[in-house]
This record gives structure tokens, sequence and C-alpha cells, in this order.
């Protein structure tokens, strides 16, 4: 059986790549589709998974139809984007990530440390 | 104790605006990374320590002639002893005072640590739902993305370090083990503790302008130090070509984001597009390291400035002499 945390995985995938909202059942048989030991996945579990992430604002839920359909609250890029801001420290929590590789370093010093390396390379 | 209270007090004075201040313009700190961290950590300490200390040394004063008597004779005075005499409003004071500002400190050390904490785990989370292991390294993991970035996240069971598909790209072989070893040195040495104890300090005492100076030199020597452990790895020239791919691909699309928002704490470059931030210094042009002598008087005065307030809180008496 594959821990909540790979099926949230799993769920998130599943979202993203699917142009139209799903609903639990949608999201059970294409999980089982894949085959990774999803065959005895309940549909309970698939909204105990949704019901995690949407808490966590990753999901958004359609209310209007029976039964309910759920779509990615924002696209993978986005997420992706707003990862690297953490990382860079563009985002209000600086210190959520550690050490940037180039901490504290601007763009006109990376533009003459260019010109400097460039300069002994031709040395 | 009165004496003592105000040797404390100076000493308190001269590590919170002074020592900082020279300290952050001094130039041997880019030689000797390690035993300057130190030495910022003692100043934080000690200076914490000594405020403390003089407040609560002086609010002491009447009830004894050392810390253990004038604690004994407050116990007895909180326990209603008719026979000790009630200190006076002004020394109650600065006891109150003593105790708040204790408790402020740890307090923000608390709140900074468990706002870092959530923060981690909601990255952690998204880094489990959108990056891959990465195939060949331990504990990495590779983000789909084309900007070249590399950074580490800490934790207590289990950091990893994260690279960029743009990194692994764009980089040669060579420069990228020079990233990675430069990213896990900070994870190894859990640099993310010393940032966290600065941030906190910072937090806790935001009008004091040298608990910013102390937090940016603290981010800069770590990044020295954990440059130097990459040069274990790498080669000098690798190391910086490295820095260079990252921060030109990278810094122009952060300079843009953040012009309006006024990053603080980034080290602008100079008009003239010289290279000021003295990682690259170091990095470009190589200092020698401290020698023996010079670290150990370094290191002797590290030891001295967590020694002296905590011997004089301790036995107050001696300075009385």
């Amino acid at each position: 059986m594959a821990s909540l945390g790979d099926l949230e995985r799993s769920v998130m995938d599943l979202l993203w790549d699917s142009a139209e909202p799903l609903t639990a059942n949608d999201l059970r048989d294409a999980l089982a589709a894949r085959g990774t030991d999803a065959k005895e996945l309940a549909v309970t579990t698939v909204l105990t998974v949704l019901a995690r992430l949407e808490k966590k604002g990753l999901v958004a839920r359609e209310r209007s139809t029976r039964p309910h359909r759920y779509t990615a609250s924002s696209s993978r890029e986005d997420h992706t984007v707003g990862l690297l801001n953490d990382a860079l420290g563009t985002a209000q929590d600086r210190e959520a990530v550690l050490a940037r590789f180039i901490g504290g370093i601007s763009a006109d010093e990376a533009v003459s440390l260019r010109a400097i390396l460039d300069s002994v390379k031709t040395v | 104790m009165l004496l003592t209270s105000y040797f404390l007090a100076a000493l308190a004075i001269v590590l919170a605006w002074p020592t900082p201040l020279a300290l952050s313009k001094a130039k041997w700190t880019a030689r000797a990374p390690v035993a300057a961290v130190l030495l910022w950590q003692a100043i934080a300490l000690g200076g914490g320590l000594s405020m403390i200390g003089s407040m609560l040394v002086w609010g002491l004063t009447p009830l004894g002639n050392d810390l253990i008597s004038a604690l004994h004779a407050g116990w007895l005075l909180a326990t209603g002893d008719p026979s000790v005499n009630f200190p006076g409003v002004i020394h109650l004071f600065a006891l109150s005072t003593a105790f708040l500002f204790a408790m402020h400190l740890v307090l923000t050390l608390v709140r900074a640590s468990w706002r870092t904490t959530r923060q981690r785990a909601k990255h952690r989370h998204l880094l489990r739902l959108l990056s891959n292991p990465s195939q060949t390294r331990p504990n990495t993991l590779v983000l789909d993305h084309d900007l070249p970035v590399a950074y580490c996240v800490p934790g207590f069971n289990g950091s990893v370090t994260v690279l960029s598909r743009g990194l692994l790209t764009q980089l040669s072989a060579d420069e990228q083990r020079g990233v990675i070893a430069h990213e896990s040195s900070h994870l190894d040495q859990r640099h993310d503790f010393l940032i966290l104890a600065f941030t906190a300090w910072h937090e806790a005492l935001p009008w004091l302008p040298t608990s910013r100076l102390s937090l940016e030199a603290v981010r800069q020597l770590i990044e020295m130090l954990a440059d130097d452990k990459a040069l274990e790895v790498v080669t000098r020239p690798v190391l910086l070509r490295a820095i260079v791919g990252v921060a030109s691909s990278i810094a122009p699309a952060k300079t843009s984001q953040d012009s309006a928002m006024g990053l603080a704490g980034e080290i602008v470059g100079m008009p003239g597009g010289e290279v000021s931030s003295r990682r690259l210094q170091r990095l470009l042009s190589p200092v020698a390291p401290l020698s023996g002598f010079q670290n150990f008087v370094v290191l002797s005065c590290t030891v001295l400035l967590l020694v002296c307030p905590t011997i004089l809180l301790i036995a107050p008496r001696l300075l009385s002499w």
C-alpha cells in the first residue's frame, strides 16, 4: 500500500495533468490504471487525500455538482516558482530555506566577475 | 555588587554598539571565517548576558553581597520573612526588567524557530509533490525548472539538497560538484541554527542597528565557510565559474522583481562594476589565513567574552576588592 504522501503526489499529478475537473471516482480509476498497488484503493481513501490537499490549499472543490469535482488550485509551474522564491529569498520568509548558492551576489557583480574570469581565460 | 553591575552595564554597551560595528568592518574576518563566526556568537551571547546581568545584579544589590546570598534573601522576602528589608521600588523595577528582557529573548527565539520549522515543513511538502529524487546523488531532489538553482532545506529528520534541472544542464560536472559541496557543508555544519539564532537576536532587538549588522556578517561568513569546503573538492576558477553561472542567470530576474521591494541585506554592486562582496573578493584574490598566534588571540577574546560576564554574575564580589 502506497503511503499517504505518495498518494498525495499521484493525485496532484493527475489533477495537474488533467484538463478538466475530476471526481474522486475518476481519480481512483486513474490511480488503478497506473497499476501502483492501487487496485484495493477505496474511494474514501482518495477522498481523505483530497480533503487533506484541499485543507493545504492545493486543491479546489466544485461543490455545485454531485459528486464533487476537484481541480488543482494552481499549476505545477506556479508552485515551482513559489518554491524558488522561497529559495532565492525573494519571498518574505527568507530564512525558511538556507543558503542559496549565490547568496548576496548582485547582477552587476556577476557581470563584472564574468568579465574578470573571461580575461583570465584568454591570457 | 554595585561595581559589578556597573562593569556589566559597560560591557553590555560596548558589546551592543562599538564592538559589532568594528567587527563588521574588520578585514581579517575573511581570513578566518570560523574564528569570526565564533566571535560573533560570543559577542551576542556575552552582550545579552551582561545586559541581563547588570540589571539583575544592580536590582539585587540591597539584598546581599553576592548573587547567592542576594537570591536567598530575595526568596525569604518573597515568602514573607520580616527580617529582610524591602529593597525599594527602583531595585524591584530593575529586577523585573531583567526578568522581562530575558523572557523576551527566549520567547523570540522560540517563536522564530517555530515559524521556521513550519515554513520548512510547508516547503518540504511542496517539494515532495513537485520534485524527483536524484538518480545519482543521495538526499538530493531535482526540481523541474530552467533557472539554475541550488539550495538546501535543513531538518531534524533528514536534510535535503535541492538542485534545479537548469543547474544540471547549464553547469559542467565540475561546477556542479562545487555547488553541491558548498550546499552540503551548510547542512553538515548546521549553519541554519546560526542563522536562526541571529535572526531571532535581530527580531528581539530591531532597534539595535548592530543586530542587523551581525546577522548580515554571519550570513556572509557562512557562505565563506561553505566556499572553503567547496574548494576542497574543486579548484578556485571552477567554483567562481559556478557562482557566475548561477548568479548571472538568476540575478536579472531577481532584480527586476526586487527593485520595487528593495531586498534587505542584499549587497549591491558598486557603480563602477567592481566586485564588492567580500565572499567574491576572497575567491578572486586569495588571502592567507590568520597565523596561529592571531587565531589564538581571537579565540581568547571569544572565550573571555563568555567567561567574564558569567564569572561576574556568579561571584560579583570579585570586583569589590
